[in-house]
């Protein structure tokens, strides 16, 4: 069991030169368990700072984040996360950065060489165990940020615009990659993205965001079947959905551009 | 290259081939272009050969007093006399003592400390009123000082290292510990890291690149004290030669302490690199 709550969470972060800039205003969401939610929002939103509370790297001004019911108070394993940036550490090979959260738990080196092993293949990187960061395209150190996430058995996957920076033909063989994964451990996930191609390509659920203050506009339901595949995006169903969320992001938008008016 | 160009390239008229030397001569001269290997070294070489031909010219040729340019063959000789009486590497040695002790007693201290100052913002705020002040001061103004409090010995030449390292040091380590990206601590968090893991697993192995290459420039800011150091009281070293030298004209001598300081300073350079390459394979230069 892993189900999330994110119960009226606020967060207003203080202005050097006095006053306050509130990112997130009332937000309330809920990920059922073994659910693929995506949150998709302009940028600037917030959806990075909701993550972030999640994760516990950073604590709201008001309401409560709980994970099976207990109130997360910090960053902690059973929340892994992958991040927009690169984030493996340069100085360990592939196989040394899946292993590193287990490593630090303390786990055997040979359970952690078995589940790393396991991991690596799964995101297809076998061959490249000993090879280190810098040696890895874009797309293949995302692969590893996602094993060495997955390999630490996270209740909750974050991730946090995972694919950003990377070129639209290797992000779309990423989502399929990652679909395949969760097909084969079906996690918890929590993803943020303001692609929403990517993000109902994707998600069970998809939660839209506005900006400024940053709240949870609408909440859309996708009931494309599973295991998809890149047909889907241009299925009657998938055109739909994608019409309904642009039509709320533009209605959103015009109203930004209206209260930016004098 | 294809053995079909060549040939073509040998069947053309004149004019043809004089246009394509020269599209080849004005492309070594477009800005952050790559030249061949063969012209780098070349044009390498005819710098070190016009420098010396000037120098040979110059001294061999009469043109300026032995007193104030001795000859090549002056210098030559100086090192073979002084190599054989044993005085030149006597006085490297005791340069190379002075520097070493100062530098890694600056090193030592200055890296935990630096990483520190540029992790941790409480000791940023501790120590940046004591580096900002005194990283502008010259060594040179704070000998007498030096001299007052612990005397003319060994340690006051190594003070003078320390003090012209150590801050310089601290400054740009702690640079290069701020510079470590807050997503891969954030990450390693998530990935169940205490603080502690964060310092020792995260911290400091992603600084030590940066490390390495302030250890690499402070190394050679710390040859250039050198002559500071022994400017006051030693009656060893390559600095206390070359100014002793300076006293009864021995320009031949001054040019070979200032030749060796400069060789030394190469291979601890080449040293460092080496080092670098061979502990950080991971932080390669391409």
């Amino acid at each position: 069991m892993a189900s999330l709550v994110i119960d009226d969470v606020s967060m207003r972060f203080a202005l050097r030169r006095g006053g306050e800039v509130t990112a997130l205003e009332h937000i309330c969401l809920e990920v059922a368990d073994r659910e693929f939610s995506v949150i998709v929002g302009p940028s600037g939103c917030g959806k990075s700072t909701l993550l972030r509370l999640v994760a516990g790297l950073e604590q709201p001004s008001a309401g409560m984040i709980r994970l099976d019911g207990q109130p997360i108070t910090g960053p902690s394993r059973d929340r892994g996360m992958v991040f927009q940036s690169y984030t493996l550490f340069p100085w360990l090979t592939v196989r040394r950065n899946v292993e590193f959260g287990l490593r630090i738990a303390g786990v055997s080196a040979a359970e952690r060489a078995e589940i790393a092993a396991h991991f690596i293949e799964q995101v297809g990187l076998k061959g490249f165990e000993d090879a280190y960061p810098a040696q890895l395209s874009g797309g293949m150190r995302q692969r590893v940020a996602l094993a060495r996430a997955l390999a630490n058995d996270p209740k909750v996957l974050l991730m946090d615009e995972p694919f950003g920076a990377l070129d639209s033909q290797t992000r779309a063989l990423m989502q399929e990659l990652l679909l395949d994964v969760w097909e084969h451990n079906h996690k918890t996930v929590l993803f943020i993205t303001h692609d929403i191609d990517e993000a109902l390509f994707l998600g069970d659920r998809v939660h839209v965001m506005t900006a400024r203050p940053g709240r949870i506009r609408e909440e859309i339901p996708v009931d494309i079947p599973r295991p998809r595949t890149f047909d889907v995006l241009t299925s009657p169903a998938f055109t739909a959905l994608k019409r309904s969320i642009l039509a709320h992001i533009r209605e959103e938008a015009m109203r930004a551009v209206e209260a930016a008016a004098p | 290259m294809c053995s079909k160009v060549v040939s073509h390239a040998a069947n053309e008229g004149s004019g043809a081939r004089r246009a394509r030397i020269a599209s080849r001569v004005a492309s070594y001269f477009a800005p952050k272009t790559e030249i061949p290997g063969r012209v780098y070294a070349t044009t390498s070489a005819l710098t070190a050969i016009s420098v010396f031909a000037a120098w040979s010219l110059l001294s061999y040729g009469g043109l300026v007093r032995p007193d104030f340019l001795p000859t090549p063959g002056a210098v030559l000789h100086a090192a073979w006399v002084t190599l054989a009486d044993g005085s030149l590497l006597h006085h490297a040695w005791s340069s190379v003592t002075v520097i070493l002790s100062g530098f890694i007693l600056a090193s030592v201290l200055a890296v935990p400390l630096g990483i520190m100052m540029g992790s941790f913002k409480i000791v940023e705020a501790a120590v940046e009123p004591i580096t900002g002040f005194v990283r502008y001061l010259p060594v040179s103004a704070l000998i007498p000082l030096l001299i007052l409090w612990i005397g003319i010995g060994i340690e006051q030449k190594i003070a003078v290292i320390f003090l012209g390292t150590f801050f310089q040091q601290v400054i740009l380590i702690a640079d290069v510990s701020a510079g470590v990206s807050r997503d891969l601590v954030d990450c390693s968090y998530t990935l169940g890291a205490k603080r502690r893991h964060v310092i020792t697993q995260v911290l400091i192995p992603a600084t030590l690149p940066g490390v390495m290459d302030t250890l690499r420039v402070t190394m050679g800011w710390a040859w250039t004290y050198l002559v500071v150091a022994e400017l006051v009281a030693a009656n060893s070293g390559l600095g206390y030669m070359i100014l002793n030298s300076m006293r009864g004209l021995f320009t031949d001598m001054i040019f070979l302490g200032i030749l060796v300081i400069g060789l030394l300073g190469l291979i601890t350079d080449q040293v460092m690199k080496a080092l670098r390459a061979w502990l950080l394979p991971w932080a390669a230069r391409t």
